[in-house]
């Protein structure tokens, strides 16, 4: 007898036949044949287990015992912008992916300055714009497992971006990735490619944004490559519907002297499991890694990061935080890695949790792998609970208990908020912040 | 009807008995000092009045404003207007310091039946106040007393006493960490808030302080204990001639 996970590899398999039929001409392109050998090699690996490393304290059975059907092309449910109204930032150049594909009807690039590229990435692809052969899938390894596997199989859109040299883009760029209701469970693979040419600078925000009930799961995998001295702010925003699942593959490529930082925000989603990989490939590079993760419930919100010192006087900085009630759990694996070459490295990293229940469970793992001899790399965790002398502190000032433990709660998630340099988005995640410790405080899912 | 009444106050923590019979009685417009030796309790009976709670009460009364005071949780009390200065003030990483005293204050306007003063003219009271006690500004953005050296935590207590505007404050040793000129800018804004409508428990183990507040009754705290009160002369006395003669008079005096 098979089981139920063999029984979904078998669906996907027929999804894609499908799937291939769908895609009449393409069939015989040497892109098609990329996706032949990722999905050969998804029923190969089939999806990761706890017995992979990668994913020991993640159990991903609930993603992988259901079906999720892929979305097939123009066959996104039509939404409109009052649909994103919670999520949409006014003073931003927008982009709007329903399902994994770019919808032109409700993104708004008229902002965009001269010479930027922003459009659909199947446009982009089809158009043969050299910036994006180059570099899609550079960066990502579809066999690294089942999901990225998948993910280059099935993907067909997305956005592409390309910030041409020495140019500044004032307005930052929102990207909402919007699941729509539908009646079975469904996958969608958006991919992204942002390019920021040699001294250019951008702001990317990526919000990932669906609806509550319905169960969907995001599959996506987004890179962004940096040319030399570009400047490159990237904030993620997750706030998926609460029986979704998220796994989100993002990898970066720095080149020398450039400056990039992430703010990773993850609030929605039934099991998330974000990858992030920077790859520190020349000299004089600094790399700024921020993470929040807040959950409650039963929540798994899994960050897996790569720190990757390649070449010599490169600088990393990251911070990841998480603040766990009720039954969530929370995964933090941060490898840095400095290769031979990586002289004068300097990399710290700290990763803090607030558990706010007895229930809730964080594993934390740091991992060092030093190859060279003269290099600053630290490290810490720590885990806690919220300490009562504070509380005492502030309720003997007048503050009720409640108001109090909120206050230090946002305390504790506002280093990272702070980081985000978008005034209107930080406003938007201090909104989301407090209502969700609000939930979180009445015990809600 | 006095404002605050300790009668036969037993407190203990982990089974240790600190407090061990107290009785003390504050009324409006009065200013009272609790001195004794380091480790007589008077740091426990600040904290068992604040509603501190490590500490167990286990026998005696204690009436604020006529109500009973163990009734009352922490925040209420703060909204009866009791006010501890710390001891030992503890930094919040992270909360702002005007933020946090803004929610404070609201909180404690909002209990007493006033309208939440708006951003304008809550700016308007702190700078009033931070005036009074020659706090500089820079000290409202940042985040509650972390970094402060250890006299600007303590003029920190002072600035949110000033601000909450308390009917009885309660100061745990807010002179030690002061040099002279802190001390006196503190007493200084102590006295200037003194009035008829409210009093204060000044807690110190040095005399000093009270050359500059001079307080209605002293009284010594030995073993958990008052075991003398008297006026400012007695502080004086304490001050030249150490505890021990006390301890000694009680002694006989058992
Ligand atoms: N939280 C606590 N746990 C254990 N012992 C305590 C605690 N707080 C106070 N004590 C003990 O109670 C006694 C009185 O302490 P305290 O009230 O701080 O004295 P004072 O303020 O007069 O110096 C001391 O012996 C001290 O060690
Ligand atoms: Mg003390």
């Amino acid at each position: 007898m098979q089981s139920t996970d063999q029984t979904v590899q078998l669906s996907y398999q027929s999804d894609f036949e499908k799937f291939e039929q769908g895609l009449n001409g393409e069939k015989s392109t040497p892109r098609h044949a990329l996706r032949r050998r990722a999905f050969s090699k998804f029923m190969e690996m089939g999806f990761p287990t706890s017995r992979h490393e990668e994913w020991r304290f993640t159990n991903i059975q609930p993603v992988t015992k259901t079906h999720f059907q892929p979305v097939p092309a123009n066959q996104a449910v039509s939404i409109s912008l009052a649909d994103l109204e919670s999520v949409m930032l006014k003073d931003v150049i927008r982009v709007v992916i329903v399902d994994g594909y770019f919808s032109s009807a409700l993104s708004d690039l008229k902002d965009l300055p001269a010479g930027v590229v922003g459009e659909s990435l199947a446009a982009a692809l089809k158009q043969n714009r050299p910036e994006a052969l180059i570099h899609l899938g550079a960066y990502t390894d579809s066999s690294e497992n089942g999901f990225t596997a998948l993910h280059a199989a099935f993907s067909l859109d997305g956005v592409f971006l390309f910030v041409p040299g020495h140019t500044i883009v004032e307005k930052p760029i929102q990207v909402i990735y919007s699941a729509t209701k539908r009646n079975d469970p469904f996958v969608a693979y958006p991919r992204s490619l942002f390019i920021a040419g040699d001294a250019a600078q951008v702001k990317i925000v990526e919000t990932y944004f669906g609806p509550g009930g319905q169960a969907y799961l995001t599959n996506a995998v987004s890179e962004v490559v940096l040319g030399t001295h570009a400047v490159v702010e990237h904030d993620r925003i997750q706030l998926e519907g609460e029986n979704a699942f998220h796994v989100n593959t993002s990898s970066v490529y720095q080149q020398a002297g450039s400056a990039y930082r992430s703010n990773c925000i993850t609030l929605g989603g039934l099991l998330v499991r974000n990858t992030l990989a920077a790859r520190l490939d020349a000299e004089g590079i600094e790399c700024r890694l921020n993470g929040l993760s807040i959950a409650h419930g039963n929540q798994l919100i899994d960050n897996h990061t790569l720190l990757d010192h390649i070449k010599p006087n490169c600088s990393s900085h990251q911070v990841y935080k998480a603040i766990l009630d009720g039954k969530a759990r929370g995964v933090f694996n941060g490898k840095i890695m400095v290769h031979k070459d990586a002289q004068k490295t300097d990399a710290k990293q700290t990763n803090k949790t607030l558990l706010l229940s007895d229930d809730a469970v964080i594993d934390t793992k740091p991992q060092l792998e030093i190859f060279a001899d003269d290099v600053k790399c630290t490290h810490g965790a720590t885990v806690g609970q919220l300490d009562a002398e504070h509380i005492f502190y502030l309720r003997a000032r007048g503050l009720d208990e409640s108001e109090a433990r909120d206050m230090l709660t946002y305390a504790f998630a506002g280093e990272v908020v702070g980081s985000i340099g978008i005034p209107e988005l930080r406003e938007q995640i201090d909104l989301q912040i407090h209502s969700r410790l609000d939930r979180g405080r009445k015990g809600a899912v | 009807m006095s404002l605050l009444e300790i009668k036969n106050l037993r407190a203990e923590v982990n089974g240790n008995e600190i407090l061990r019979g107290i009785n003390l009685t504050v009324n409006l417009g009065e200013i009272h000092a609790i001195m004794g030796p380091n480790g007589s309790g008077k740091s426990t009976l600040a904290g068992v009045l604040a509603g501190r709670d490590a500490y167990t009460v286990t026998e005696g009364d204690v009436l604020y404003r006529g109500k009973d005071l163990f009734s009352l949780n922490p925040e209420e009390r703060a909204r009866e207007g009791l006010f501890l200065a710390f001891q030992y003030p503890v930094e919040i990483p992270g909360v702002n310091n005007s933020y946090f005293l803004k929610a404070a204050l609201n909180a404690v306007r909002k209990y007493r039946g006033l309208e939440e003063l708006d951003a304008m003219d809550f700016l308007k009271l702190i700078k009033s106040k931070l005036k009074l006690i020659e706090m500089d500004e820079s000290f409202l953005n940042r985040p509650v007393n972390e970094g402060f050296s250890g006299g600007e935590k303590k003029r920190n207590e002072i600035f949110h006493m000033a601000v909450l505007d308390p009917v009885l404050s309660i100061l745990d040793e807010t002179d030690s960490g002061l040099d002279i000129d802190a001390l006196r800018i503190v007493a200084d804004g102590v006295n200037k808030l003194r009035s008829k409508e409210n009093a204060s428990i000044i807690v110190t183990h040095y005399q000093r302080l009270l050359n500059y507040i001079i307080p209605d009754v002293v009284h010594v705290l030995v073993d958990g204990r008052i075991v003398k009160s008297g006026t400012k002369d007695l502080a004086v006395e304490l001050e030249s001639r150490g505890y021990d003669w006390v301890k000694e008079e009680t002694a006989q005096a058992v």
